[in-house]
């Protein structure tokens, strides 16, 4: 028995397709904005490594091949037969009406194996996997637009200190 | 540094924090030389606004000098005086492309708390709570100020902080409301509340070419002041029906525009007074909407009504059978800072306004506490507090 999880998310960038595509297409620079992806390794035009932040500080990892590739437009990608989690996704880059930008819509599927080790794995993917995909493109938005991903991180409070 | 700290309902503590560094390349670090409570800092020591974490440091209106930049940094640098918006904007984002920097979309790290009661993210806002990004205030020494060239805005060093530091947030707030009110010539522009937002919207609505200004409130030291500072006309609501002066005082049209400078802890007289505050207490109704409520029926026909007082949630009892029929246009917002700022620098340092009329009381930050009951229950007819670090 297996479990399938789909996921689609749409935000509009105001950046031109190709400069987002672009971005995007280097895989490389995909941790640089999600969550969970620690590394992605290119090893050639199709082929590419995987390495997630799994749960209890250990990592999952998988190779995963472009399926299709349309310069501008959509790049698609899968994992390769023998993966842990066998999953797919694609992101779209089409322009908005009216001077609005770049509509950028990502779709993701995942196809943990039942049981324990499914559990394990799905819980990797987050307790509302469409968040985090959500959280990930609003911090992809921010990195291209603004420059940088807007934190909080490290900022001074009083939560830890008592009262003077 | 030492910063004040929120615990909970009106429990305000002055703390020992660690100093804020340079945490993204386009931060700045400030220190503040002067800050004040805002009415909308009232709404969060009264425990009205959801996420707020014991320990977060407060404040949104303040100004300060620049100390370190981080290296995308570009039009500020070192020793920069600046006057620093309340609301933080990316400044590159299609909203804040339009001018509408509250509504940007980079500059909120918590933006999904938002999306998941208002259905889209805002901007983040200073000291003003974890849903709006949970940025560290301005009740402290020193402040991180992301996206610095665009949220901080450099003023000559030469003029005194106090006549500077409400064009931070309360001038630019008031003039925001003058400014969706489209005013043409002849027009009469009603503002509830002579707080200083309030003062401003009046002030502003005259900069904007209003015929006559009328300024509603209780307190009789703040309707002195709108009619020695904002020059209008004013109203006691404790003295008269609010919606029988105005018709009398319009020629029976009813103000062209009404300006809301109170917001969700509007009070309310009477039955639906009563109802309100029962509700708010227990939660079923997060916000109080006596003004808006009367807004819509003295509001002439066709007429805009304007606001600027912060509502959080949500309200009931709201007579859009009156407002519809009467085709009223509704316009409201957290103000647009950076479009605003430079606008109303200018007119300061040319003399036209002098924004210091309203900081009625100077205290060290060390006495923040006092501050807040003061500003609260308009103690020695108390209009503004500024606190300056020790």
């Amino acid at each position: 028995m297996s479990q399938n999880i789909k996921v689609e998310k749409t935000v509009t960038i105001d950046k031109p397709a190709a400069e987002l595509y672009s971005f995007w297409r280097r895989l490389e620079n995909l941790p640089r904005f999600t969550r969970h992806l620690q590394d992605v390794t290119v090893s050639s035009d199709s082929r590419s490594h995987w390495v997630t932040k799994g749960p209890l500080g250990g990592t999952v990892e998988w190779d995963a091949e472009i399926i299709d590739d349309r310069p501008n437009e959509l790049i698609a990608w899968k994992s390769v037969p023998g993966a842990d989690v066998d999953n797919a996704g694609s992101v779209q880059f089409k322009p908005a009406p009216g001077n609005r930008g770049t509509e950028v819509k990502v779709v993701t599927a995942y196809n943990p194996p039942g049981g324990a080790v499914g559990d394990l794995l799905a819980k990797l993917f987050g307790e509302s996997p469409e968040q985090q995909i959500g959280d990930d493109l609003a911090r992809f938005k921010m990195l291209m637009e603004a420059g940088e991903i807007a934190t909080n991180e490290g900022q001074p409070s009083g939560h830890s200190h008592p009262k003077d | 540094m030492k910063a004040v700290c929120w615990h909970g309902a009106e429990d305000v503590r002055v703390e020992t924090v660690p100093d804020p560094t340079i945490l993204n390349p386009r931060d700045a670090i400030l220190k503040v030389t002067s800050t004040t409570i805002c009415g909308s800092d009232l709404h969060i020591y009264d425990g009205f606004i959801p996420t707020m974490e014991p320990g977060d440091i407060m404040g949104h209106e303040f100004m300060g000098e620049i100390v370190d930049v981080g290296p995308e940094v570009k039009r500020l640098k070192k020793g920069d005086r600046t006057v620093v918006s309340s609301i933080i904007g990316c400044g590159h984002c299609w909203h804040c492309n339009q001018q509408q920097w509250s509504l940007c979309d980079n500059s909120n790290p918590n933006s999904w708390m938002l999306e998941k009661i208002y259905g889209h993210g805002t901007a983040g806002i200073f000291g003003y709570s974890h849903a709006f990004g949970g940025y560290a205030g301005s009740f402290a020494e020193y402040i991180r100020i992301p996206f610095a060239d665009y949220t901080a805005t450099a003023v000559p060093k030469d003029i005194p902080d106090e006549k500077l530091l409400p064009v931070s947030d309360a001038f630019p707030t008031g003039y925001m409301g003058a400014d969706l009110c489209q005013i043409q010539p002849g027009d009469i522009v009603a503002v509830w509340g002579c707080g200083p937002v309030g003062q401003f919207a009046m002030l502003s609505a005259y900069l904007l070419g209003a015929e006559r200004v009328i300024g509603i409130d209780r307190f009789p030291e703040r309707l002195q002041l709108a009619r020695d500072f904002a020059k209008a006309e004013t109203l006691n609501y404790e003295e008269v029906d609010v919606l029988e002066a105005l018709k009398e005082m319009t020629g029976g049209r009813g103000p062209d525009a009404c300006i809301d400078a109170v917001g969700m802890e509007a009070h309310g007289q009477g039955p639906e007074g009563l109802y309100d505050k029962a509700k708010q207490a227990i939660r079923l109704e997060t916000d109080r909407p006596h003004v808006l409520r009367q807004m819509i029926l003295a509001c002439r026909k066709g007429g805009t009504l304007s606001i600027m007082g912060v509502y959080g949630g949500f309200v009931d009892k709201m007579p859009m059978g009156a407002a519809m029929n009467k085709g009223l246009t509704f316009k409201m917002g957290q103000m647009f800072g950076p479009k605003y700022i430079p606008k109303l620098v200018e007119h300061v340092l040319n003399g036209d306004v002098d924004p210091s009329v309203v900081l009625s009381h100077h205290l060290p930050l060390s006495e923040a506490k006092q501050g807040f009951e003061m500003f609260k229950h308009k103690k020695d007819q108390c209009i503004k507090v500024m606190f300056k670090p020790d």
